[in-house]
């Protein structure tokens, strides 16, 4: 794209490349429990119906896809990836406020204009990619939405854990059946942002892959901000 | 400086560091569905470590999530659940020989042990709800139920100091449950002898069984003989097995 050879930046600090990995490793394992789990009863709703509507009712999973082997050891592996989830993202989040470094990842409404300019150019309506810094307003979307989708998870997954104790938690999601419904609904939206994520990795910036594991980035968007 | 020395310290991390790092995250995903495909048993190392942290979150339910005071939401009888499943674990459906002879025994770290008719129960103080049922299994159904709150067998039995936990137990093939005694004081855990107006059916218990909107279903004991005050942690039929002990809601 540029005559001149890249520079190198100073991209990722190292809480965010571990936090960055070690949810994935954990989020992965909680995934899979949880399709062991959602085997135990696979549909939405009290006893004797009405049911929530979804393409999974009756569904198994593949047993590549599940951990614990049944529903008691999946529920241990469950509660117990659940705190190192809890902890990397308040590690993470703690990080990004100290360090400001939450400027250049949340969304704000002065990003549409620019989300709007970044669609055009994933939609070949455009042809130059438009300037950007660190991130472009639509990563910022995502990434902002992938935040919010883990606090979701968290909560929805407390409201399941808890729904007498926490009954004020259950009751704000809808009651336990809702909450467990948007707890197993989270999961298919953070697939489907990580297939995305990956695909837009190699696509558009494959140097940001080495930036997430060594810290350095040296590619098309040599921004510090 | 020259161009190398600049990329030496800058690009600190060579292409060749670059593979080994993706050498290492590829074996901690090698390692994770390693994990996987072992499964439950983990080749016998990962159980026990899930066990024991197991314990770790029986402790925060038990300590920091359970509230003695905080009720469970109640409901209208005209919410009941069109259905709620029910099971046993003995091959055929657990039912007295002759229920006029059935005695629940309150026994073990008690001032007084008792003997107590399903006419003495009925004697006592009796609780009725209508609570949703959540199994651990995910599921869930409304249902009402009425008996006698545990807090008035403690009352008349009167603990020594040093019970702290209670097992019940019942003639379903050893099916029991030991309970935390704060869990079995909260003013909605009942010995229920009713169940949608009507006496406990047999496929829910009869003549007693164990009720309470604060746990999971399998923490509630059916087909009841004794309840034992001990001062060490009773396990369980599903317990024992690996599922949570507090199993609190």
């Amino acid at each position: 794209m540029t005559a001149t050879p890249a520079a190198t930046v100073r991209r990722h600090h190292w809480i965010v490349r571990l936090t960055h990995w070690a949810t994935v490793v954990v989020l992965a394992g909680l995934i899979a429990s949880g399709l062991q789990i959602y085997e135990a009863y696979d549909r939405f709703g009290n006893r004797g119906g009405p049911y929530l509507a979804s393409p999974f009712d009756g569904a198994q999973f593949p047993h590549w896809s599940r951990l614990g082997g049944w529903l008691a050891g999946a529920l241990n592996w469950h509660f117990a990836l659940a705190w190192p989830l809890v902890a990397f993202g308040l590690l993470y989040l703690g990080y990004l406020v100290r360090s400001g470094e939450w400027r250049a990842l949340l969304f704000r409404p002065r990003d549409v204009p620019g989300a709007l300019a970044m669609t055009k150019y994933y939609l070949h309506l455009r042809r130059e990619h438009p300037p950007q810094g660190k991130h472009n307003p639509l990563q910022k979307l995502a990434y902002t939405g992938v935040i919010v989708l883990g606090a979701l998870a968290v909560l929805t997954g407390f409201a399941i854990y808890k729904p007498t104790q926490l009954s004020w938690l259950t009751a704000l999601l809808g009651g336990f059946q809702a909450a467990r419904y948007w707890h197993f609904w989270i999961v298919w939206i953070f697939v489907g942002f990580t297939i995305m994520h990956v695909i837009l990795v190699f696509v558009v910036d494959p140097a940001s892959l080495r930036a997430m594991i060594t810290g350095w980035y040296r590619g098309r968007f040599p921004s510090h901000d | 400086m020259t161009e190398t020395e600049r990329r030496r310290l800058l690009g600190a991390q060579t292409p060749g560091v670059d593979r080994r790092a993706f050498v290492k995250l590829g074996l901690g995903g090698a390692g994770t569905a390693l994990a996987a495909a072992c499964g439950w048993d983990g080749g016998g190392a990962i159980r026990p470590l899930l066990l024991d942290w197991s314990r770790v979150n029986d402790w925060v339910g038990e300590k920091v999530l359970f509230s003695p005071t905080h009720l469970a939401r109640t409901y209208s009888a005209a919410e009941r659940s069109a259905m709620l499943p029910s099971y046993f674990i003995s091959g055929m459906m657990p039912m007295l020989r002759d229920p006029d002879r059935w005695r629940l025994r309150v026994q073990g770290l008690v001032e007084h042990p008792l003997e107590l008719s399903l006419d003495d129960l009925m004697r006592l103080p009796r609780t009725a709800y209508t609570v949703k049922h959540h199994c651990v299994e995910g599921w869930s159904a409304i249902a009402s139920w009425h008996g006698v709150p545990v807090s008035a067998i403690v009352a008349r039995c009167r603990p020594l100091d040093t019970a702290r936990y209670i097992s019940f137990d019942s003639f379903d093939a050893g099916y029991s449950n030991g309970w935390d005694l704060a869990s079995a004081m909260h003013p909605q855990t009942i010995l229920a002898y009713g169940m949608n107006d009507n006496p406990l059916p047999p496929a829910h218990g009869a003549p007693l069984r164990l009720y309470s909107p604060t746990k999971l279903g399998y923490k509630l004991t059916k087909y009841l003989v004794s309840m034992t005050f001990t001062d060490r942690r009773p396990g369980g039929y599903w317990e024992d097995q690996g599922y949570p002990w507090f199993g609190g809601i």
